[in-house]
């Protein structure tokens, strides 16, 4: 009797569970090892999700890979629970989504920062080089010592292509201009180090860079608290960030990724998700540089007027920002 | 009688580590309240996803066959007093002897190219446990503090190598390309291209067997060769052995060369069965895993694989939870693993003397 009752009640955890387990079209995502609090690239995305959730009222299937062997494990759970368009935050997942939307050709995936070309995945990518232009010609303009500098997070390709297109862009604005590259490491934990990305940017600031471009996911935070302290100028990145130290951000990099997963997700709910590589860039809206009240003062009207210019250049193919991860290799150092 | 008398064996090695996950379970549940989740379920869930279907069982044996080949390689330097902290990176570096042979030899039919993508995981592995030996027994430089810091040399190196060697020009992820011959490695795949048979979609591999092998091996090398009395002897008392006529310095470079050979084997399960390319940080922190396992599998190999399972159970059921309830996220996981390993480890003796004084009241 005793026996049954436990029986009965284990099926019933089970039901629940199933329960828990049944969606239908409901999107899901599946963040990278950052997390989703990463103040940075994954925490841009969950805002985007959360956004789709506060607008419509729909759920979403969310999960945090902890290990290599999570990225295929998550992504396939959710395909066999039926969500759709399933969403994989960030190039590391590519493999793991190649292999389950191959398998699962009618439910939509979605992956950001990477192409994966399959007739089902719609991949978005963005041109950060684009944006990184900008920000380098602001930059230029911006900086009394002709000096200025990039702190990287990880030393991997995605973060060269920012540094090169920033490269170039204090180059066309300044041609004499010296410019300051580090990367904070070599692992994963170069995105997380914002006391070892403060000293790197107070090195560069000893040799004479008065503005510092950070793009190092949570390390940025410790360059542009050692940018404010030291009286430079530093530059966000991702989101906007120019909040963080009034008046001393002269601006960010806006990477809109919260914009890429919502349009995802609405897309999937409405039915007008299109599969096929979503190229993100100037001309889209989908990178741009942050102004607000809080750098108003910051950037001169002649800086705007340049930093336009270049836009509309670029949107219109005149000028042609070189993109490292194309080749390897950049035009200016 | 005296409270020092030897307890039965069942209550040894059974009761009391029964007992020890039976209390970090309950303490595990509490915190799964406190976070306001029904711990039942969440048990079940962990179960359930663990050990209820087949597609479960192959993800807790993946795990398991990890952190056998971590446990195993921490395992033997205990037996020789040494501590090997570097399975992390041994593991790491053996990757890139993986990839480099898998890639380098593609040419090659994969019963050539696979074993000698194993033996280069080995080599890679053991040389680079080998080094912190040679400096332990010529300069006396610490084990612990050495293998720490290959780790990140480990680290730092690999991810040069694949941001500069192994990745194809114009890819975004940090990783290699695809070594087309581990495919043979994987259950899956074998099932369906040569047998036309849909199995239950799993990261489970031939490494498995490999594990097994690896842990008869060790158990054979400790207790039945010349040499793996050495190390037990140069373990339980240098001097001791030194008297023996025992040459302490080869024993600890054969000793660490031997466990990175076992770490390297990670590689095997994860870069030739699994991903089928170098990625970055694949190790994961198994390395740093083997420890707990080896101590919680008490350095036997026996031990080990029970403790790798209890482990690999641990990954897998909790990776359900973090799905099935979102509330419990990936660190809360992490506290309820680590909390198994503070009672069943650490705290492994805790409940031993009040044990012992029931059992010799009863017996008087």
């Amino acid at each position: 009797m005793k026996r049954r009752s436990l029986l009965a009640a284990v099926a019933a955890f089970a039901m629940s569970a199933a329960a828990a387990f049944a969606a239908d079209d409901k999107p899901a995502i599946v963040f990278d090892i950052g997390g989703k609090f990463d103040k940075s690239f994954n925490e841009s995305m969950y805002n985007g999700s959360e956004k789709f959730k506060a607008e419509t009222g729909t759920a979403y299937g969310e999960f945090e890979i902890a290990n290599e062997a999570q990225r295929e494990q998550a992504i396939r759970n959710f395909a066999d629970q039926g969500y759709s368009p399933i969403i994989a935050a960030g190039f590391a997942q590519a493999s793991a989504l190649e292999k389950v939307a191959k398998e699962y050709p009618d439910l939509k995936f979605a992956i950001v920062d990477m192409v994966v070309d399959l007739p089902n995945v719609q991949s978005i990518v963005f041109n950060e080089h684009e944006g990184s232009y900008l920000v380098g010609i602001l930059a230029a303009m911006a900086s009394k010592s002709g000096k200025v500098g990039f702190v990287g997070g990880m030393d991997i390709p995605l973060i060269r292509k920012f540094a090169c297109g920033y490269a170039q862009g204090v180059k066309a604005a300044k041609a004499d201009a010296t410019i300051f590259q580090n990367m904070t490491g070599d692992t994963g934990a170069a995105w997380n180090d914002p006391v070892k990305g403060g000293e790197i940017t107070k090195g560069q600031m000893a040799q004479g860079a008065d503005v510092i471009y950070a793009a190092a996911g949570a390390t940025g935070l410790g360059v542009l608290q050692a940018a404010a302290d030291g009286g430079a100028l530093s530059i966000g990145v991702d989101a906007n960030q120019n909040y963080l130290h009034p008046g001393k951000v002269l601006t960010s990099m806006l990477k809109r990724v919260d914009v890429a997963v919502y349009n995802v997700m609405k897309a999937g709910k409405e039915g007008t998700f299109k599969p096929g590589i979503l190229a993100l860039g100037l001309k889209e809206d989908g990178v741009g540089y942050a102004m607000d009240e809080h750098n108003a003062s910051l950037v001169t009207d002649e800086m705007k007027a340049a930093a336009e210019k270049a836009k509309a250049d670029i949107i219109a193919g005149t000028i042609k920002v070189h993109d490292y991860t194309a080749d390897n290799t950049c035009p200016v150092q | 009688m005296s409270q020092r008398g030897e307890l039965p064996q069942w209550v040894d090695l059974g009761l009391i580590p029964l007992l020890n996950l039976a209390v970090a379970l309950i303490v595990a549940g509490l915190v799964v309240v406190i976070i306001g989740e029904n711990p039942f379920e969440a048990m079940w869930i962990m179960l359930d996803g663990a050990v209820g279907s087949l597609k479960g069982w192959g993800y807790l044996l993946y795990y398991a066959t990890n952190f056998v080949f971590t446990g195993l390689a921490v395992a033997v330097a205990f037996h020789a007093g040494l501590f090997n902290i570097g399975g992390e990176g041994q593991a790491y570096m053996a990757g890139v002897g993986a990839t480099a042979v898998g890639l380098g030899l593609e040419f090659l039919p994969w019963p050539i190219v696979i074993p000698l993508a194993i033996l280069a995981s080995m080599a890679v592995g053991a040389f680079w446990a080998w080094i912190p030996g040679i400096l332990q027994a010529k300069r006396g430089s610490h084990i612990v503090i050495t293998t720490i810091m290959f780790n990140f040399i480990a680290a730092s190196l690999v991810g040069y190598l694949i941001n500069y060697w192994f990745r194809p020009v114009g890819k975004m992820a940090v990783e290699s390309r695809e070594i087309t011959g581990a495919y043979i490695m994987s259950f899956r795949e074998v099932a369906r291209d040569f047998f036309g048979v849909r199995v239950a979609s799993s990261p489970l591999n031939f490494s498995v067997f490999l594990a097994i092998i690896a842990a008869v091996a060790v158990w054979y090398l400790l207790w039945r060769t010349r040499l793996g009395y050495e190390i037990r002897a140069f373990g339980a008392n240098s001097s001791a052995a030194v008297y023996a006529g025992i040459k302490p310095d080869r024993i600890i470079v054969i000793t660490m060369a031997i466990s990175g050979a076992l770490a390297g084997l990670m590689a095997v399960n994860e870069i030739l069965g699994v991903q089928h390319r170098l990625v970055l940080g694949f190790v994961g922190g198994a390395g740093f895993v083997g420890i707990a396992v080896a101590l919680m599998g008490r350095s036997h190999p026996v031990g080990i694989v029970l403790a790798a399972m209890l482990f690999g159970l641990l990954y897998q059921g909790g990776s359900e939870l973090s799905f099935a309830k979102p509330g419990i996220n990936r660190d809360m996981i992490v506290v309820i693993q680590g909390l198994v390993i503070l009672f069943m480890g650490a705290l492994e003796y805790a409940f031993r003397p009040a044990l012992a004084a029931l059992f010799f009241k009863a017996e008087d």
